[in-house]
């Protein structure tokens, strides 16, 4: 696919211009991230910027997947809505502090991935993609119907509690750097994984799964693992976004976020450290800044995914890095 | 990638500051004596015709008849596309900007988390599209008031009303999940209460029916009178439809629809809409005083006419405007409750519903009507379609104030 020419195309990197594993264009484009996250909040709506992250954060997740062991799952919703709903029902039902209350949510993502992804990566291609899709669509009935989630009023008024008990999140900005932490953090876990030794492996059943075997790798369990761990990310996304908005309601679970997640890898750039996020504050931005225009808003986000299918395939990120010659 | 970042965080910004920032700022100026009032909707999905631009014009109409009375007012408007994420962003912003007050909001899960906000700033929300029952209920909170129908209403009037007008044995086509249940045992309840008899039940999967023509079989096979469909949108609309194909109305049998509005009248036509039973607090053509507001409204509406939900709108931001008038601009900014609270105390009259009151769990009380909608034969024209059955007054229309778990009633 898009990250296979990306790839090919991209300029040879020796060992010796890696900064933390980074290249020096990753590296730099890493700095201009962490500048834009402590200045933005102070330009951008707080609540705004944390819905981009969390939506940066479930589609970072997603790539890990697609971009990076070409497994299209059409089924992220799932994970991402039950991430959630759980930890809407842990800081609200049991009280619970907001980072055990994501992490549960992250925890029971990752079994449901485990078990999701058993079943999925036993098939390729769209197969892969449509049992993905059936066991999600599994989730959203369940979710319909299980009296905790409230089902179409979803789990109102969820408190965002205190961090570690101690540091009340109800401030915005408060809340704003409480998400900021959980994006960085599990933005370089992911760019950890990827670029470990396992990371390789998982590129290398990307680009030819019957060699990777060959050479004696066991694919299934590298998938699996790859799996379970874009769950459990996805979860944090979801567990995050529950606590930012005070609700977990039946959206995060339907299908079309599904597309939607993958709707901002593709427009960012597949299999690209920083293109989810720039696809993900695409769609939010556009999502949030055009809801006046009513109705127009879901014309203008099908002309921009038809203008990225025909111009710039690589997506936006993609095409930049080709464009100047670097891995990005 | 230094440029991309830079160029789409500043795109991002200047698209922000065009369509949403701009028009506040330029009047952030003259904000002190500015009432602000942002109509959330739906603009573009299952809910548009309903409210959407209806809904907005039929507000900018009560800021328009409202007139200055010493200080101005400014009306917003955005799409919440029914996602909950967005409408609650959208409200958070609005009202951290100097929104004061939110009206409309359709869609249960987006109504009951801005009516969570709106009591966490301290500022208004007037509902006039949800249907959850729970706003007056376990979750009212002292910054809001639902103006408009909710499920208990539409149960009672369809149920209870339907059985005096001699429709007294019912079959249930039930959408399987909690709000066709909530649907079906509150009409189910208010059937037997006022002396009818509950035949049958049936419920389809949902959301993924659309063939109902089994469930229509076995309604009809039960012989009951009246055939209730305890679902919304798409599947009532569905299941008129081939109700009308089988020719189960033309034999004498009652379609009652608890949740339908005139514009789904419209658009299914009376030919297959004919004699379905369904309950409004609104109809263009009930009095003089509602045929004076629809007639003020047409140079807005077009060849549109109101409807309950959208005429709602008009109605709460007038009286909302009333009770600024009467306690003053900078009380009511410094107090979202407080103006909710003189909005209780203040009587409401208006050409859409007539003089009704609100209660303290924050019901805006008005009478609920059974109509039957017309054959194509006693049709003058477009929008003249409903019969009027039944009337439920006011002071019955809606749920007791002690049935309903307002902590703001037991406290």
């Amino acid at each position: 696919m898009a990250g296979h020419s990306m790839t090919s195309t991209a300029a040879p990197v020796g060992p010796q211009q890696h900064i933390f594993g980074f290249t020096k264009a990753q590296f730099v484009a890493l700095c201009v991230m962490f500048v834009a996250l402590i200045v933005a909040p102070f330009f951008l709506y707080p609540v705004f910027l944390m819905k981009l992250l969390c939506f940066a954060l479930f589609a970072c997740a997603f790539n890990l997947l697609i971009g990076y062991v070409g497994l299209t799952s059409f089924g992220h919703a799932a994970y991402f809505g039950m991430g959630g709903y759980i930890a809407a029902h842990s800081a609200k039902v049991w009280g619970l502090t907001p980072e055990i209350s994501i992490l549960i949510g992250a925890l029971l993502a990752g079994v449901q991935g485990a078990i999701f992804g058993w079943v999925a990566i036993r098939r390729q291609g769209i197969y892969f993609a449509m049992i993905t899709l059936a066991l999600a669509q599994m989730i959203y009935f369940f979710c319909l119907q299980a009296p905790f989630t409230g089902g179409e009023d979803g789990i109102q008024a969820v408190p965002r509690g205190n961090l570690f008990g101690v540091i009340s999140l109800a401030n915005d900005m408060t809340m704003y750097w409480f998400v900021a932490a959980v994006f960085v953090i599990c933005f370089l876990l992911i760019h950890r994984i990827v670029h470990s030794p396992f990371g390789q492996v998982l590129k290398a059943i990307r680009e030819n799964e019957p060699r990777t075997t060959s050479l004696g790798y066991r694919t299934d369990d590298y998938k699996l693992v790859a799996f379970i761990l874009s769950a459990t990310v996805a979860g944090v996304a979801g567990g995050t976004k529950s606590l930012v908005f005070g609700i977990a309601t039946l959206t995060d679970v339907h299908w079309s976020m599904s597309g939607e997640v993958l709707l901002m890898t593709l427009v960012g750039g597949l299999g690209t450290v920083f293109g989810p996020m720039i696809g993900a504050a695409v769609i939010v931005a556009m999502q949030n800044y055009l809801a006046e225009m009513g109705a127009w808003v879901t014309v203008i986000q099908g002309f921009i995914f038809i203008a990225c299918v025909l111009a710039f395939r690589r997506g936006i990120v993609g095409e930049i890095a080709n464009l100047l010659r670097v891995r990005l | 990638m230094t440029t991309t970042r830079r160029n789409v965080m500043a795109g991002a910004a200047a698209g922000g500051a065009a369509l949403g920032g701009l028009p506040w700022r330029s009047a952030r100026a003259q904000a002190a004596n500015t009432i602000r009032i942002g109509v959330l909707n739906d603009m573009s999905g299952p809910y548009r015709d309903i409210s959407g631009p209806y809904g907005l014009e039929c507000t900018r109409q009560a800021v328009q008849e409202f007139g200055n009375r010493g200080f101005n007012v400014e009306i917003i408007n955005a799409d919440h596309q029914n996602r909950p994420d967005v409408g609650v962003n959208i409200a958070r912003q609005w009202y951290d900007q100097g929104v004061d007050m939110i009206i409309d909001v359709p869609t249960s899960s987006v109504g009951l988390a801005v009516a969570n906000i709106a009591r966490e700033k301290n500022k208004v929300c007037v509902n006039t599209g949800s249907a959850t029952s729970d706003l007056t209920g376990p979750a009212c909170t002292p910054n809001t008031v639902h103006w408009m129908y909710d499920t208990y209403m539409l149960a009672k009037s369809t149920g209870g009303a339907m059985v005096r007008a001699g429709g007294d044995s019912w079959f249930f086509i039930t959408a399987d999940y909690a709000f066709g249940h909530a649907l079906e045992r509150d009409t189910a309840n208010f059937v037997r209460n006022a002396g009818g008899r509950v035949v049958g039940q049936v419920r389809y999967p949902f959301p993924a029916t659309s063939d109902f023509s089994s469930f229509l079989v076995q309604a009809q096979a039960s012989r009951a009178k009246v055939i209730g469909m305890a679902n919304a949108g798409a599947d009532t609309i569905n299941t008129v439809k081939q109700a009308a194909e089988f020719g189960i109305t033309r034999r004498g049998v009652k379609l009652a629809a608890l949740l339908m509005f005139l514009p789904d009248v419209h658009a299914l036509g009376l030919q297959t809409a004919q004699g379905l039973i369904l309950t409004e607090s609104f109809y263009w053509d009930l009095n003089d005083r509602t045929r004076a507001i629809s007639e003020r409204l047409r140079p807005r509406l077009r060849d549109v006419r109101p409807n309950m939900a959208s005429i709602a709108n008009y109605s709460g931001a007038l009286h909302y405007l009333k009770a600024i008038a009467d306690m003053g601009v900078a009380a009511s900014k410094a107090s979202g409750a407080e103006v909710v609270a003189r909005m209780k105390a203040i009587p409401c009259d208006d050409d859409a519903f007539g003089a009704g009151s609100i209660r303290a769990d924050g019901r805006k009380l008005c009478p609920s009507y059974l109509f039957e909608v017309k054959a194509p034969s006693e049709s003058r024209g477009p929008y003249d379609y409903y019969k009027l059955l039944q009337t439920t007054p006011a002071n019955e229309a809606f749920r007791p104030m002690n049935e309903g778990n307002c902590p703001l009633v037991r406290a």
